[in-house]
Order: C-alpha cells, then structure tokens, then sequence
C-alpha cells in the first residue's frame, strides 16, 4: 500500500503535489474516494427513480427536498436507520451481519483507481483493469454469505443463482477487457486512456463493448438479467431476510456497482476523462468522464425498463454457448491485428 | 408488429397475431429501447392528488349519497345491506286530509345514517331503492381520524348529492336510456311512462327517410335507430356486423394511415351500425 502510494506520487497525483505529507494525504485520498463512492451511487438511484418513472408515464418523487424529490434517497437513508434490525432466529449472526460489508466494501475500494484526469485520480496502479475487475468478484462472496447464513431457501437460492451468473459472465466481461488491454499495451487505468487520444476504443472494439455491458448487467445482477433477486420466484433471493441498514448497504453497493461499472466501461472504450475530438478541449476531464459515467447508467436504467427478465437457463446458455466464444473470437482477431498492424 | 396486407381481414381475424417477417436480428429490441425512450420525453399523466384535484369520470362510485326527500323509509337499502351498515329510524304520523275524511299515515324520517367503516361499496342499497334516493357520488374525501366518526349521517349524506354530475354523452351507436325511449314513443301514456316496464309503442322506426314511417309523430330526427318495430323498448338485439362496409372502412382508416388496432374498432363499429340499419329495414 505505501509503495503503490509512493509510486502514485511519481506519476504526479495532484494531491500528491500539492501537500508533502505522507498521512494528510492518505486522509484526504480516503475521504474523497469515500465521498464519491457514498454519494455517486445516490446520484444514480435518484437519476433510476425519475427516469423509470417517466419512461411509464409517472412523476416519480416529488415532495421530498420540496424541488422534484431531489432529496428522497436522504430520506429513505434516514428511514432506513430508523427501522429495526431483524436477524432471524436460526441465521448465523456473524456471518449475516458482515455480508452487507462484504458486498460493499470492494465498490468502495474500486474508485481508488478510477481517473477522473491524469492528475485526478487516488492511485495509478500498474494492474489497475485487474485490480478493479478481481476486486468486484469479491462482492458476489458478500451475496453468498448472506444467502447462506439467512438460513431461508430463497435466499439460498437467490445466492446461487448469483454465484452462477458471476460464473458464467466474469469470463467473457474479462476477456472483453483483455482485447482492449492488448490493444493498449498496459493495464494501468491512465495509461488505458491515454491510449485513446486518437480515437476511442469502441471504434475497434465494438464487440467487446456490446459484451462487456452485457455482463456487467448480469454482474450487477441488474434487469433483465436479476434472476438472482427474481421477486416473482424467490421474493428478494439473497436479501431477503434484511432489514434497515443492512439492507440500505446491499442496495447502495447495486448502486455503487452501477457506478463502478459504467466507469470502468468508460475508461476502457469510452476514452475515459478524454472528451471527443475536436471539441475535447472545451470542457476539463472530470466533466467528461461523469458525463459518460452517467450516460452509461442511464443506458443501464433504460435498459431495466425496457427488458423483461430473462430465464435461468437462458441465461447461463447465452453466456456460456454466444459471448465467451465470441470474445475468444475477438481476442484472437485482435492479437492478429495487433502484430499484422 | 408486421402484417401482410393480403391477409385475411374480418371481424373474427381481426385479434389474431399475423407472422411477423423477420427484420434483421435484434431490430425488437431496438425497438423496445424506442418505445421506453418515447414515453420518457411525453408528457407524465400523473395528477399529484393533493395539490391538484383528480379528474374522476361523471359516474365515479365514491360514496353513497342520500336525497332525503325521496325517501320513503321503506327499509329496503338497510335490509338488503350485506354487512348491515345502514341505520334508520322513523315515527309515524297521521296527517288530516284538507277536505276532511280519514286520517293518513305517513312515515317521518328521523334518522338516516351509513357506517362507512363497515360499508363495502357492493352498490345493492342503490340498486334495490324504489324511488332513487341513494345515490353514487364522486365524493371521496371523508376520511376521519376516529373509526366512529365514519358513521356518516343524513345531512351529510345529503351533501353529496350535490356533488353527482349530470351523465356523460352517450357513445356513438349506443342504446338510448329505457325511459327516454318510452317518453318518445306515440302511445306512451303518462300512466306507462314512469317506470318503463311497459313495451313502447311499435312503431319506434328508425330516420324518416329509409321508411314511410306508419305514424309520422315517430319518425322524429332524435328517434332512436336501434329500436326496431314490434320490440319491446331498451331489449337489446345482436346483429352480425356486415363484412362488405367492414372491408370498406378497414381499408380507408388503414389509407388514412390510421394504427391497425384503432382501424379495425372503428371499422366493427360501422360494420354493426349498418346491418343495424339494415336489420331495421
């Protein structure tokens, strides 16, 4: 950790330049990642709950904050505080109580690397895409500890479900993203888009972007593929047995796993902080990269009120007989280019 | 939803799926994602309630209302009622006649009142009232914070009558009311007019210009089509819809480039409109 710091301050952190101390930094670092990473994900389900309720002709919230419910998610915060905290009889206490913690604290963790310049951003790692695509996989463990120890069969059976389906659809979101590594010639997040100054890469790889944001659905356990939460079938499966804040943590880390994802597809196809050519300059890249971040989950939410949900198996046929044989296709077809080009 | 224009149109094809062609793959699901896109830029149906009062339809069953003055306390609502939710109490008195002779009973209302936390709305009271003085009223803010107070009583009840709006238009081709056929038939005698149960006059034809009618005074513009001769007033008779003006319409709302769906509704109407008019002569 204090090496990867010390090599962040040679990669020229603003932060970094700006104060000499080593803990002041790591203070303000922390603060500012836990800040986006607590209120971006309110931003999102705010922008989820107007924007589906307009698209079937509602209003959505409208009282609370008095300006068009901006400040409903606040409220639903404090209700949710507010609310007993139910285990159930024969659960597993601990192990029941750490799962909400263990499904968010990894999308806390990503946005150390996500950059929002090439100066602004709390770690440049070398391995960044890795790190960031190996941390969320730990979220699912959050999921299954949670279906395991609510002793409840619906929530087992949601927990599994979402096992399966991180499974099935880390191979082909990886391999998306392997393409797009071997095109740029690093993992480290900056160094992604940096690369993209020429031009982004969902020109060259529109495949690997269609199927990348298809498993990020599915990694998010997000409609039309929630099979794992399939209210109609298994109630909230995982969640069920949740009540208050425990339940608040699962849903912030959905919503924090929109975030993290949609920034990741940016910086790999999207170019990142990078505007568009031509009119790039206008704007500085912090606004660039929310805006496609936020283009991004707005394209997730549409897609949730567009789509009804899939079947188990249809599922786990898509992932495993389409995308994972069309992304070792890409890779192949990539690798190609790479050393014919 | 593609359709083939060559295939078979008619009132019993009209609800079948057609076999869609084959787009490229995937253009459905573009096309949902247009759907959902369009709905999120039109304008929001919501009407936020207590800001902003809602626009219920003239016929809204919100609550029972009671016009005292129709009353004649014969106990029918409180009997029928399910759930016995209707309270009333009366004394009777003996009124003299002007000229002299027998007294008259009559029955004086002193209470009447809904327990509106046992009510269901099932709607028998206003069915089975003889002389209409229960109502549906649109009201539906009478709400209290005590369950006791929700035994609602005859002056309130009274209040909203004033609240029934009058009904709405009819819909094109729709049977008029009994009683207005029976007000508008020749012979109605003031003795049959009232309760319409007797069958109107015969002669109920329809405009003056498809038949001499036998008694010109029925052949009023208003006259009502549907009422064929020799029918008792207000019964309803089916006809089969007729395929050629079917056809016909179909195709012109469909020139007009108007949705299938709403084409071949306005099409059934007109199909049935005309082989009513035939069926009448």
């Amino acid at each position: 950790m204090i090496a990867a710091l010390l090599a962040a301050s040679e990669t020229g952190n603003f932060i970094n330049d700006l104060f000499d101390s080593f803990w002041l930094v790591l203070a303000l670092k922390v603060a500012m990642v836990l800040g986006l990473a607590l209120t971006a994900p309110l931003a999102v389900g705010y922008m989820e709950h107007k924007v589906l309720a307009h698209m079937q002709h509602r209003l959505g919230p409208m009282y609370a904050g008095r300006f068009h419910g901006w400040a409903q998610l606040i409220a639903d915060g404090v209700k949710f505080i507010q609310k007993e905290d139910v285990i159930p009889k024969a659960a597993d206490p601990w192990v029941f109580t750490l799962a909400p913690a263990v499904a968010l604290v990894p999308y806390i963790a990503l946005f150390l690397v996500i950059p929002f310049d090439n100066t602004i951003f709390a770690e440049n790692l070398d391995v960044g895409i890795f790190y960031t695509l190996a941390i969320t996989a730990i979220s699912v463990i959050g999921v299954l500890m949670a279906g395991w120890a609510s002793a409840n069969k619906f929530s087992l059976i949601g927990a599994l479900r979402a096992a399966a389906q991180l499974i099935a659809y880390e191979l082909p979101m990886i391999l998306a993203a392997v393409a797009v590594v071997m095109q740029a010639g690093t993992l480290s997040m900056v160094g992604i888009t940096e690369a993209q100054h020429s031009h982004w890469y969902v020109l060259t790889q529109p495949v690997a972007f269609g199927v990348f944001l298809i498993a990020s659905l599915a990694e998010l356990t997000r409609p039309p593929f929630d099979m794992p939460v399939a209210d109609s079938e298994i109630i909230f499966g995982a969640y069920t047995e949740y009540t208050g804040l425990k339940f608040a943590f699962f849903l912030l880390s959905e919503y924090a796993g929109i975030v993290a994802f949609s920034a990741i597809a940016a910086v790999l196809f999207l170019g990142g902080y990078l505007g568009p050519p031509f009119i790039g300059g206008l704007l500085p890249g912090p606004i660039w990269m929310s805006a496609k971040v936020g283009a991004l989950a707005f394209f997730i939410v549409w897609l949730r009120a567009t789509y009804p949900r899939l079947r188990e198996d249809q599922l786990q046929r898509f992932s495993w007989v389409v995308l994972i044989p069309l992304m070792l296709l890409n890779i192949m077809v990539t690798a190609t280019l790479k050393v014919l080009v | 939803m593609a359709i083939d224009t060559e295939q078979e149109v008619g009132p019993g094809a009209a609800r079948t799926p057609a076999p869609s062609k084959r787009g490229l793959p995937g253009i459905g699901l573009l096309k949902g994602l247009g759907i959902t896109l369009k709905h999120l830029l039109s304008r929001s149906i919501t009407q936020q309630y207590p800001d902003e009062k809602p626009n219920l339809p003239a016929r809204t069953r919100g609550v029972i209302a009671l016009k005292e003055a129709n009353c004649t306390v014969c106990y029918m609502c409180s009997r029928e009622c399910p759930d016995w939710c209707i309270y009333i109490d009366a004394h009777k008195e003996t009124h003299e006649p002007a000229g002299g002779g027998r007294g008259r009973s009559v029955k004086v209302l002193d209470r009447f009142a809904i327990d509106y936390a046992l009510c269901m709305y099932c709607g028998i009271c206003v069915e089975v009232c003889p002389f209409d003085a229960l109502f549906w009223s649109p009201e539906f803010e009478y709400a209290e914070y005590d369950i006791l107070e929700m035994t609602h009583e005859k002056e309130r009840l009274e209040e909203w009558t004033y609240l029934v709006k009058p009904p709405p238009e009819l819909e094109v081709g729709a049977e008029p009311p009994e009683e207005e056929v029976v007000a508008k038939a020749p012979d109605a005698t003031p003795a049959q007019a009232p309760r319409a149960q007797a069958p109107a006059g015969p002669e109920a034809g329809t405009q003056a210009a498809a038949q001499p009618a036998p008694q010109p005074a029925a052949a009023t513009a208003g006259a009502p089509e549907e009422t064929a001769p020799a029918r008792p007033a207000g019964e309803r008779h089916e006809v089969e819809p007729e395929q050629e003006t079917f056809d016909r319409v179909l195709q012109d709302e469909l020139g007009k480039g108007t949705d299938r769906r709403v084409a071949e509704g306005r099409a059934k109407a007109a199909a049935i409109r005309a082989a009513r008019k035939k069926a009448e002569g």
